[in-house]
């Protein structure tokens, strides 16, 4: 079984983010960037299954910039076995692909590995969107499985554990299929000195986006990022009794 | 101008998210469609449509039925050429199905809209709400979910609605996807997202059975419950009860946060709450800067003798 996990950059989730004053965008430069991680999550995953040879080839797609090697080199280093970088051919034609974009490149690639499962990230946490792992399950006519927190493979068949607003969801598909990973479906490994090295010699192959054929859509636009409203600080209570009469205020219908 | 709205929907009711998405909806059309996956016989006799005309009912669902993604998304694809928009809430239901509508529509999809301008400029929140990004969409259809704590849900519209059918398209996918059980949380309290009052506990707590604290500041403000990552990855809370940017988006009234620290990612769930109150040891958590009412001190002793005092209040006025 060969599973392909893609992965994106983005700025690390310690990071507090700042918007550019012209309004256009967040600041990365000079920012700590790190593998999405939620695509850590589902690298984990994939290796998983090779290390229980449930798996036998993990391969890791990016669609970024010629600068995005060094994502690719820390999910081989965690254990994939090797790596195909997309390049936009500018920092600008990136920003400006919608979730659809790329789950059209996604699919281009897909169709050249076919692999039998797709694992990625339910979200990047840069623009919240939650979208591409199930507009590729649909493009390719796959079903899909999404906020996965517990996966088990078994004849062909993806078992996997959903976490839906209810509680959990239980269900299974065929395979090939597309398994979106919510936060508690493993903890990721660290890359270790010596996997680092060895990631070194494993093979990254790479494309530039001109020759997959593919014309972007850019229906979807960001016009402006602003800062959000900021909430007044408040006041420090000394005593239960006064947090008990403030909480009886926010609640009396007069307030 | 038209909008389909997919409804959210538990046993017993249509979900506020419902009325949410409605309330936003009629931002965008004149005409707004609801669709419902249901039984119908069951839609009919238990839900309340607060009057709302042009309710679309799903046939041939039973109790067994498996609502999987794939199957709902051919159902709302069948109907989906007279409409200029779709909307979802955007919970785990809305979020599983819209971006595959829209791929197969072949048109983008806006999440976790907060306002709209016009009928193709919307504004959204990116990097866990720490930043607002406006944003436009040329593509002919708009596919859209709705951060339903935005939307003030819909009143009562009238005694009349009208009911219109279609069928329920699950052949082409029903060998292929299935549903084995969902395990459902036990829950007597408000739902977490539409919560008056919601009572969340963090790492601090330090077991499932500690967490028993939460429950019972919660119970006596009949508010529902809500915890950190921190709390749920430990296994104190339910994952369904997880606050924040991947969990669930909440605004009540009233958010007690007990023995969470503020991380960005669940500010993120539950800044846009009327009053928040922190009961924290460590003044400099980040969750004191955004709290209203910030209290200093070891959880263990002050959620006791809150409790205590509150019962005490309650019964003697
Ligand atoms: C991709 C990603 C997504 C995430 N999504 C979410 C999400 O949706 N929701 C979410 O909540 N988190 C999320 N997180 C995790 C988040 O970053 C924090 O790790 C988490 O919120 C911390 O939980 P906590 O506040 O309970 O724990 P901690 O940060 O450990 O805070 C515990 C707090 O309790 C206080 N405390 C300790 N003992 C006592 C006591 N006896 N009395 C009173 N106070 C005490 C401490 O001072 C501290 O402030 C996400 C993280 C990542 C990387």
């Amino acid at each position: 079984m060969k599973i392909l996990v893609p992965v994106k950059k983005v700025i690390d989730h310690t990071v507090k983010i700042r918007v550019k004053t012209d309004a256009t965008g967040v600041e990365t430069q000079g920012v700590k960037m790190s593998i999405n991680p939620f695509d850590e999550i589902a690298i984990e995953e994939a290796v998983r299954l090779k290390e229980r040879s449930i798996a036998h080839e993990v391969i890791i797609v990016t669609i970024g910039l010629e600068t995005h090697q060094d994502i690719l080199r820390q999910a081989l280093a965690l254990g994939a076995d090797r790596a195909i970088l997309v390049t936009a051919e500018s920092a600008t034609m990136l920003e400006e692909f919608d979730s659809l974009d790329i789950a059209q490149i996604l699919k281009l690639i897909a169709l050249k590995e076919t692999p039998d499962l797709v694992i990625m990230g339910k979200q990047a946490i840069d623009d919240d969107c939650n979208q591409t792992g199930q507009m590729l399950a649909a493009l390719l006519g796959w079903p899909q499985a999404t906020f996965a927190s517990q996966v088990t493979i078994e004849s062909g068949i993806a078992d996997v554990a959903r976490e839906i607003d209810g509680g959990i969801e239980r269900m299974a598909f065929q395979m090939p299929g597309v398994i979106t990973t919510d936060l508690r479906l493993n903890q990721p490994r660290y890359a270790s000195l010596p996997n680092l090295m060895k990631a070194k010699q494993k093979p990254i192959g790479t494309m530039k986006m001109s020759e997959l054929n593919y014309t972007p859509r850019q229906r979807i636009v960001t016009q402006t990022v602003f800062n959000p409203p900021k909430r007044q600080s408040g006041q420090t209570l000394s005593s239960v009794s006064e947090l008990t009469q403030r909480l009886f205020e926010t609640l009396s219908p007069s307030s | 101008m038209k909008a389909l709205v997919i409804a959210e929907i538990d046993k017993h009711s249509l979900k506020q998210a419902t009325f949410s998405c409605l309330a936003a909806a009629q931002k965008l059309a004149t005409t707004v469609d609801l669709m419902v996956f249901a039984p119908v016989d069951h839609a009919l006799h238990t839900y309340d449509f607060r009057g709302w005309s042009n309710v679309i009912l799903v046939e041939n669902i039973t109790c067994e039925t498996h609502l999987t993604a794939e199957a709902m998304t051919e159902t709302i694809l069948s109907q989906a050429s007279t409409y200029d928009s779709i909307l979802f809430p955007a919970t785990m239901f809305g979020k599983n199905i819209a971006p595959r509508v829209a791929a197969q529509l072949n048109v983008g999809q806006i999440s976790d809209v907060i306002d709209i301008e016009s009928s193709d400029s919307f504004t959204r929140p990116i990097y866990a709400g720490n930043a607002l990004a406006k944003v436009t969409s040329s593509d002919t259809v708009k596919i859209i979910t709705i951060r339903t704590t935005a939307f003030s849900p819909i009143a009562e519209s009238g005694p009349s609605s009208k009911k219109l059918t279609c069928p329920f398209l699950m052949e082409k996918w029903q060998k292929r996807v299935w549903v084995e059980k969902r395990e459902g949380t036990q829950n007597l309290r408000p739902e977490l997202s539409t919560a008056k009052v919601v009572v969340a506990g963090g790492r601090a707590l330090g077991s499932a059975e500690n967490f028993q604290l939460v429950e019972k500041l919660a119970d006596i403000f009949e508010g529902a419950i809500g915890a950190s990552r921190a709390a749920v990855d430990a296994g104190y809370a339910p994952n369904d009860y997880q606050v924040g940017q991947t969990g669930k988006v909440v605004a009540p009234e009233l958010y007690i946060a007990i023995g969470i620290s503020g991380a960005i990612q669940h500010i993120a769930g539950m800044k846009d709450s009327r009053i928040i109150v922190a009961i924290n040891n460590d003044p400099d958590a980040p969750i004191c800067q955004i709290a209203d009412y910030t209290f200093i001190g070891d959880l263990f002793k002050v959620v006791p003798e809150l409790i205590h005092e509150l019962t005490t209040r309650k019964r003697y006025g």
